[in-house]
Order: C-alpha cells, then sequence, then structure tokens
C-alpha cells in the first residue's frame, strides 16, 4: 500500500519519452539491485517506465520486484525442467514414417514436434487428416537473430475428439518461403497474415497474403527482434498522419 | 486523410474493372466510424442490391503493440497490459495471463486464490455477456436492455471496485495468485448479488425471447454450421451455438473449475438466436459456478512462494482459457531473463471476426449489423 503511494508522484516526470529508456533501463536495471539492498536509488528508474500509461497498481509492485530480488530465486533456477523425449502411438507412427526429419519432444507436460521445413505441408495435412487435429488454434513465429536460421514458425493445433494438443514448430532462415496451411486449415488465414505482417514471412499459396494490423504501405516488420520498440515508419507517418513523429 | 489503411483493397480493384453498364454490384464502406461496429472496424461490403455478396473487414486502428511491449517488461510488468486487450472481460485476460506464466515457472496458486479467481471471472464473464446483450439488443432495435443490462452490470463492477479499487481494467490477480484478500463482507455481496440478477436475467428473458420483433431480426440470420466454426476456429458461444459441446472450462479445466457442477449450454442452428439462448443460458450457468465457489471457499494463503524477480526456465508454453468469447490462449517464450521472450495472445474475437465474411454472405445489409452484434467482438482484442 504504502509502496503504492510513493510511486505515484514520479509519474508526471515520464511520459513518453521515458518508454524508449524501459527498453534498456529495465533489462540493465535489472542486475545491480540484485546486490544493493537500498531500494531508495533503485526506484526511480524503476518506476519511470510503469510510469508509461495508466495503471497504478503495477508501478507499487515494480519497485519491490527491483528491490527485493530474493536470493533463493538464483539457486532454484539451474534446477529447472527440460524437454523430454515424447512417446506415444502418434509419435511412433511419425518416426516410423518421417525418421528423424520429426522430434518429438515434451515439456512441462506440453508435447511439440520439432519438424524439418520439407516435411511441413505433409505433416500438417497428415495431423488433420489422420489424427483428427482438426482445429488450428493459432500460428504464430519467432525470431532468434543470432541464429542462422532466424525465425521459428509454430503451428498450435487442437483435435476435439481425442482433446489434445500439440504444436508443430520448424526452423527457417530469412526470406525462406514456407507453405501457407489456407488450404488446411481455413483459419490460417489470418493467423498467416499477421505473422507475413509482424515478421515478414512469406506463406507460398495464401489466397490474400497482405498486412492485417500495420497498413498496406508500411515499412518494415515489428515483431523481429532488431526493430526497435520506438521505430516506426518514419516516412509513412509523415505523409499519411501529417505529423513528424508518432511518438 | 487519416486513415491508416487508406489503400485499395482486393474488393475495390475488382469493382473498378467493370464498365459502367454490368456494374450491378456494389461496393460500400462501413466503419471505422460506426456505432455498430463496436469500436473501430472498418468493413467493405460487396451489394447486390440489399444482399451481401461478401465482405472484408479492415482491422487494426486499434493496434498498440502489446506483443512488442511484452518483450521490454519483465513478466510483472506486463500484468496490468493484458487488461486492455478484452477491456471488457479484463479479469479473464490477467487469470489466463497469470496462469500461463505460472505453468512456465511451474508453480500453482493456492486453493484459496483460485475461488476468489473463479468468482471473479465469472462476474466477469456475467459482465461481459451483459454488455454484449445491451449493445447487441440496441444494434437491433431493442432499447430497453442496453438500460437493464448496464443497470445490473454496475452491481458487479461495484463488487470490482470494492476488492481490487478498479472497475475494468481490474488487475485483479497476480502471478502466483491474487494480491489482495477479499475485502470485510465480500461473500455477503456476492451472494446478494446472485439473488440480486437472478430475476433480472429472466427479465431479460422477458423482454426478448418471445419478442416478435427479436425473433424475426435473429433466427436464421448469420447461420453458420459447426464445420465451418471448426475449420474457421471460431470458439466460445458461438461454436457452442453450433451444436458442438466444448469449453475449456470442462475440456481442459484449470483454476479451480473441475470442483463445480455446472453445463455447457448448446445450440442447435448456429443462428443468431441460438447464439443469444446459449449466452442467456451461460450467464445461469456462471450463476451456479459462483454460488458453488462462494459457498465452499476454501481458508488460507492466496499467493503462492513465487520470488519477486521471475526468472522462468528456458521453454515455452501455451495455456488457454475459455474468455467470454471464446478461447484465449497465451503462448509464452522463456529465454531465462526477467523479461519474456516472446508472448503471442491468442484472441478470441480476432479469430472468430474471420467467420464475419461467410456468416453475412447472402444476407441483407441489415442483417451485418446484427452478425457483428452476435459475435461479440471487441476491437481491442482483435487488434491487440
Amino acid at each position: 500500500m504504502s509502496d503504492e503511494t510513493k510511486s505515484r508522484s514520479p509519474q508526471p516526470e515520464g511520459e513518453k519519452p521515458s518508454s524508449d529508456k524501459i527498453a534498456g533501463g529495465i533489462s540493465s536495471g535489472t542486475p545491480p539491485p540484485g546486490g544493493a539492498k537500498p531500494p531508495a536509488p533503485s526506484e526511480k528508474p524503476a518506476v519511470a517506465p510503469g510510469a508509461t500509461p495508466p495503471k497504478p497498481a503495477a508501478p507499487g509492485e515494480k519497485p519491490a520486484a527491483a528491490a527485493a530480488p530474493a536470493k533463493p530465486a538464483a539457486p532454484a533456477k539451474p534446477a529447472g525442467p527440460t524437454p523430454q523425449p515424447w512417446d506415444s502411438p502418434l509419435v511412433a507412427k511419425l518416426t516410423k514414417q518421417f525418421g528423424s526429419g520429426i522430434q518429438p519432444l515434451t515439456y512441462l507436460g506440453q508435447n511439440y514436434l520439432q519438424v524439418d521445413r520439407s516435411l511441413i505441408p505433409t505433416i500438417l495435412q497428415m495431423l488433420r487428416d489422420e489424427e483428427q487435429f482438426d482445429y488450428c488454434v493459432d500460428i504464430t513465429a519467432v525470431h532468434y537473430p543470432k541464429r542462422e536460421k532466424q525465425f521459428d514458425i509454430v503451428w498450435i493445433l487442437y483435435s476435439f475428439s481425442k482433446n489434445e494438443r500439440v504444436r508443430v514448430k520448424t526452423q527457417i532462415a530469412d526470406a525462406e518461403h514456407i507453405p501457407s496451411a489456407v488450404p488446411i486449415w481455413a483459419a490460417a488465414n489470418w493467423l498467416e497474415r499477421e505473422t507475413f505482417d509482424m515478421f515478414g514471412i512469406q506463406f507460398d499459396g495464401h489466397p490474400d497474403l497482405k498486412r492485417i494490423l500495420l497498413p498496406d504501405g508500411w515499412k518494415g516488420h515489428p515483431l523481429r527482434k532488431d526493430y526497435g520498440i520506438i521505430q516506426q515508419d518514419q516516412e509513412w507517418v509523415q505523409i499519411n498522419l501529417g505529423i513528424e513523429s508518432g511518438q | 486523410m487519416t486513415d491508416p489503411n487508406s489503400s485499395v483493397s482486393h474488393l475495390e480493384l475488382e469493382e473498378s474493372k467493370k464498365t459502367f453498364l454490368d456494374a450491378n454490384e456494389l461496393v460500400i464502406n462501413m466503419g471505422p466510424q460506426h456505432p455498430a461496429t463496436h469500436g473501430v472496424l472498418r468493413v467493405i461490403l460487396r451489394l447486390d442490391g440489399e444482399k451481401v455478396m461478401g465482405l472484408e473487414c479492415v482491422i487494426g486502428y486499434l493496434h498498440r503493440g502489446v506483443e512488442k511491449i511484452a518483450e521490454h517488461r519483465t513478466y510483472t510488468m506486463f500484468n496490468p497490459y493484458v487488461d486492455r486487450m478484452d477491456y471488457v472481460a479484463a479479469v479473464s485476460n490477467g487469470l489466463g495471463y497469470c496462469e500461463a506464466v505460472e505453468k512456465l515457472l511451474n508453480i500453482e496458486a493456492p486453493p484459496r486464490a483460485n475461488y476468489i479467481r473463479v468468482i471473479l471471472t465469472e462476474l466477469n464473464r456475467l459482465a461481459s455477456h451483459q454488455l454484449w446483450l445491451g449493445t447487441h439488443a440496441l444494434d437491433i432495435g431493442a432499447m430497453t436492455p442496453l438500460f437493464y443490462t448496464f443497470r445490473d452490470r454496475e452491481e458487479i463492477l461495484k463488487i470490482f471496485e470494492k476488492y481490487c479499487g478498479a472497475r475494468l481494467t481490474t488487475h485483479a490477480f497476480r502471478i502466483g495468485g491474487c494480491q489482495y484478500e477479499t475485502y470485510e463482507g465480500f461473500e455477503k455481496d456476492v451472494k446478494k448479488f446472485l439473488t440480486f440478477v437472478a430475476p433480472k436475467i429472466d427479465e431479460y428473458e422477458e423482454l426478448l425471447t418471445t419478442n416478435r420483433i427479436w425473433v424475426e431480426r435473429t433466427k436464421k440470420v448469420g447461420t453458420i454450421s459447426a464445420k465451418d466454426c471448426i475449420a474457421l476456429g471460431v470458439t466460445g458461444p458461438v461454436l457452442r451455438a453450433s451444436g458442438v459441446k466444448w469449453d475449456l472450462r470442462k475440456a481442459q479445466p484449470y483454476a479451480a473449475y473441475k470442483q463445480f457442477d455446472f453445463e455447457i449450454p448448446t445450440g442447435q442452428h448456429g443462428d443468431t438466436y441460438d447464439r443469444y439462448l446459449v449466452r442467456m443460458a451461460e450467464m445461469r450457468q456462471s450463476l451456479r459456478i459462483i454460488q458453488q465457489a462462494v459457498d465452499a471457499i476454501p481458508e488460507g494463503p492466496i499467493m503462492a512462494k513465487v520470488s519477486k524477480v521471475m526468472k522462468p526456465p528456458v521453454g515455452e508454453i501455451y495455456h488457454s482459457i475459455e474468455a467470454p468469447k471464446g478461447e484465449l490462449g497465451y503462448f509464452i517464450v522463456s529465454d531465462g531473463s526477467t523479461q519474456p521472450y516472446r508472448i503471442r495472445v491468442r484472441p478470441p474475437s480476432f479469430v472468430n471476426l474471420q467467420a464475419l465474411d461467410l456468416m453475412c454472405r447472402g444476407q441483407l445489409v441489415a442483417d451485418v449489423i446484427a452478425v457483428i452484434g452476435t459475435l461479440d467482438i471487441v476491437l481491442g482484442e482483435v487488434d491487440r
């Protein structure tokens, strides 16, 4: 409670400009408080990011998080669970057919298949037709800029008849294309468009692959790691909104 | 113009190729500033007279990039942001997020926290359905339900306000449990509310269920089959009204839902009227759940042991809950640091909205309004 009242006062100071400092401020700001106990100095920078838009409750909690970096956390962390091989009749069938092209794993009770890019259309089709994964929950991507194959594409599937989920993952390089899943699940349409919009991944065979959340003329794909959090298409903003900057 | 999506859509392009003489199809624009689109949804309609031949949704006007923001916040700091996606069901958003991170951290909220979570989430489902009913009925021309539902929804918001100080974007839960213990008289308030609201739901039904105008405007409007629902990934009441008895609270129970006895209401025809009936029945089921939860709420701690600095081990998790609108999922990738490497939100409204085109084809223009209403979308969640 007292934290909350305290944190409210610094709010006016940090408005928009603070938001770009959050990225650096927080990640670099978090380790030092680990050693330093006094909350007073570490609290100021920690609160500023929280002060971005609304919410009074969060900043109240934030300083506490930065100030008291609970020592037990450190030893507990390395002993985290690791992905284990996943075994099931489905897996047996798939490995028999595709061999080393797929790698079935399970993590925290959730199953996923790490699949070779070339096998993707066959496997997705097969999961729907033969294994009743008739509901495509989500399609998304994760960007790992340091890897040679920069993108993880993830399909989250669900089977109504089995009440079972599975994730299919594959890795592709930047600018590499991937077959669209729209012929398999109609739901893939907007999901792929969003993945294209946010990551610039090309889905071959998609009926209408264009941006969905950002305006059509926008340059850049914001969820890539090299796209800064306050970065914007300056040119687009100036032409279309008639203002100097959207920030 | 300040229209961020001003580029020409493919429908408009098709139109421009036609000569004047064979132009018997008309392309008109609806929204983004339109009271019946429930926010800023732009729909490009292709019409033959008054019949809808096809439509295209243009979305993104409320895009705030929460997924990008998440990568620059700690797990705790991102928590309040999720409330701002589906802002009429903020508690559900928070529940999904907290549970997903808890799974990633491999911890569990204590039983008392789970009961509080269920009570608040179900109250929020009721509030969300009430808001849906009021606005949906208003769109179709029935004005009274709006006043009735908003009057009764107020009571729910009062409980939220007394519990955590906020009415809409509540930020009611924390990773590991709940921040606040229930206030003095919480259970009494909830019970009082239950006896207050049950006859009110009958009242809404009295106004609409057999109302001839309502029936004419909703029956056989925006029909969608179970097969199409599944193919398009449509979930929630829309899927259930098409006859699929599927609810994540039963299929893959989370929080304390396993302990409660409730039914999954379903429809048969998959039309707007059935979806209305399903949601009305869901409100009653929510009351049942809240009643059971508030009667059996256990004593005990409300927070699990969570370190102040959360560093989930490297890995990824997908967790989803049954939000009032459908399956709300969070896919979180951790790189072992204090900030999530990637958070993907699987919003029910976004995926459900894809079905609008199919549901409106062959209907009249006036029915488009009814179908947008019956899909129960929140643009804050569609655009994130």
